[in-house]
């Protein structure tokens, strides 16, 4: 594929610029990725919204059908709830996970003996799919063989996805069970990358490890915070694996959340049309929370050494 | 430097060990003994009677294929990445064009764009195209979704190269092509290291794709083999977690050699 951009290289170094030595790749360069990508992502990002006035069963031809997803989804108290659902997965995601990263990411960034065995056995989640992690959840908690009918007195009846609150509760402790090693692994290159003549500074004046964190870890780990925050917000809406195989929704519609639910309309009950509104809601809200991120983290910006050249 | 141990965090630290841990230990535990073993002596327990039926069981359902697919996706993800991505991040760094940015842009826009956002379209590319219920439908877009971070990680990789070696390239004369094949590419080996690690990663654990867009049993993957394993036979613990144990094998061998470029490109997904 790389071959395209052969004619292009070879013209750029004919045309030599007077002081400009070095040769420059073109955009050719960038070309077969772009395509691939805009084909297999921004296309069908263009194509669910289009979708969404349309009337589709999987099978035969959309038929163009106005507005009619749309409004049937105002009027759909499952969507109302499940967006609601996602919100406050996401929310509590963010509660649990934020303060525990910071805190092992920091502490995995000191110099402890016996830390390259432990992150060993710690950042095994990174590697497992949600699918895996799910399905050992499940049973490890299931009702009748798991540890609740072990430890009644933890777990009252045992049944921890028959109750929505128990169910909630589950999904957001795999979440973080998930989640957590990652974001403890951008905490702790970040509490690297300070600089320690601030440490340093900070013992002369005699602060306290305490102190120390509260003063100069944390607000050092601001950009950080951020871009993990972000991550987890929109990993959060998305949820979905672990979804399906946990609680199916469940119990009734207790923990359908939006990517689930699209689900269901899409692949379940084969309303394409529906499916599609309901993942262009959840484009839109994804867009505004990476067009954050691309602005607060300034990302865009990243341009260290190179620059000017 | 004298930075005082976090007494807190090194406590929380071990109680998070357990946590992660203790699951891990009652699922290998678990995979070990018999199912009515395992019911009757609750998940806690430490098993009498070692068996590896559960593994082999696994095997004559299916698994072997399931594993076999999983691992052309992968190859054939990983390929596509290592592929197109340097060629990409390199244009990015070096050519410092309005188009490059924007190409820049757009990807970091795409790191954003969930997989469930798309399904319903995907599947309707992919149904168009003819190639549902096919792998070739699978690599496609898994490798599509792994080029964002992968494109991140590599053009941050690459911004490190030092401009007095593009200099000294550029005073011989060199092509773009060869200041690329002889430069940037040896320069870039761990930032290639860690691309390839991720998106093996991601192809290895995807579920989505697989899921909407395969169906009969000789174009399903290992995750989807889990899932249905589970729906079918839920009931059978050690089973199903020997499967799920059978399906992070290859990938944990691969920590273990390549874990210092994995942990180190995760670390800078999150910035400076």
């Amino acid at each position: 594929m790389t071959t395209s951009a052969e004619p292009r290289v070879a013209r750029r170094r004919s045309v030599r610029r007077s002081g400009a030595a070095v040769a420059r790749p073109g955009f050719a360069w960038a070309a077969p990725a772009t395509l691939f990508f805009l084909l297999f992502a921004v296309v069908p990002l263009v194509l669910v919204a289009v979708l969404s006035f349309t009337d589709w069963d999987g099978l035969g031809s959309p038929q163009y059908a106005g507005l009619d997803n749309w409004k049937a989804l105002i009027h759909d108290h499952v969507m109302i709830q499940s967006l609601w659902l996602s919100v406050l997965i996401t929310v509590l995601g963010v509660v649990v996970q934020t303060p525990l990263s910071i805190l092992l990411g920091v502490w995995a960034a000191g110099k402890q003996r016996n830390r390259a065995i432990l992150s060993a056995i710690y950042f095994i989640p990174l590697l497992l799919s949600a699918t895996a992690i799910s399905i050992l959840w499940r049973a490890l908690l299931d009702p009748n063989f798991g540890v609740p009918s072990q430890a009644k007195w933890l777990f009252g009846d045992g049944n921890l996805f028959g109750h929505q609150t128990s169910a909630i509760g589950v999904l957001v402790f795999v979440g973080a069970w998930q989640y957590t090693p990652f974001h403890t692994l951008i905490y702790q290159g970040a509490t690297r990358a300070i600089p320690p003549v601030l440490y340093q500074a900070a013992e002369i004046d005699g602060a306290g490890t305490v102190r120390q964190f509260f003063s100069i870890t944390l607000p050092q780990l601001r950009t950080t915070m951020i871009t993990s925050m972000i991550l987890m917000v929109v990993g959060g809406l998305t949820t979905f694996d672990t979804v399906l195989i946990l609680t199916q929704g469940g119990p009734g519609t207790d923990t359908t959340i939006s990517a689930y639910y699209m689900y269901e309309q899409a692949f379940k009950s084969f309303d394409f049309g529906g499916g599609s509104a309901i993942a262009l809601v959840l484009v839109v809200i994804a867009t505004i929370i990476s067009l954050i991120v691309v602005k607060v983290s300034g990302y865009d910006k990243m341009r260290s050494s190179t620059e000017g050249l | 430097m004298k930075r005082r141990p976090n007494y807190l965090a090194g406590l929380g630290s071990l109680v998070w060990l357990f946590l992660i841990g203790l699951p891990l230990y009652v699922m290998l535990a678990a995979t070990l003994q018999d199912h009515s073993d395992y019911s009757s002596n609750g998940p806690l327990a430490f098993p009498k009677h070692f068996t590896l039926h559960n593994y082999t069981q696994d095997f004559s359902n299916g698994f072997g294929h399931f594993f076999l697919n999983t691992l052309v996706v992968t190859i054939a993800v990983v390929a596509i990445v290592v592929l197109v991505v340097p060629p990409l991040a390199y244009s990015i760094v070096r050519s410092q064009g309005r188009i490059t940015t924007g190409i820049f842009r757009l990807f970091l826009l795409g790191l954003a764009i969930p997989a469930q956002a798309v399904i319903v379209p995907m599947f309707y590319v992919i149904s168009k195209a003819g190639l549902y219920d096919n792998l070739i439908g699978v690599i496609l877009p898994t490798a599509a979704f792994s080029l964002p971070v992968c494109a991140l990680i590599l053009t941050g990789v690459m911004r490190e190269i030092s401009p007095e070696l593009y200099e000294a390239m550029a005073v011989d004369g060199a092509s773009p092509w060869r200041v690329f094949f002889q430069l940037v590419v040896p320069l870039s080996k761990s930032g290639l290291s860690t691309i390839v690690v991720f998106s093996a990663l991601q192809a290895w654990n995807g579920f989505l794709f697989p899921l909407v867009l395969t169906q009969s049993d000789s174009s399903k993957v290992i995750t989807l083999g889990l899932f249905n394993f589970q729906t079918e036979h839920g009931i059978d613990i050690p089973g199903l977690l020997a499967a799920v144990v059978l399906s992070m094998l290859p990938i944990f061998i691969v920590y273990l050699f390549a874990r210092r470029a994995l942990v180190q490109g995760l670390m800078g997904v999150g910035g400076k």
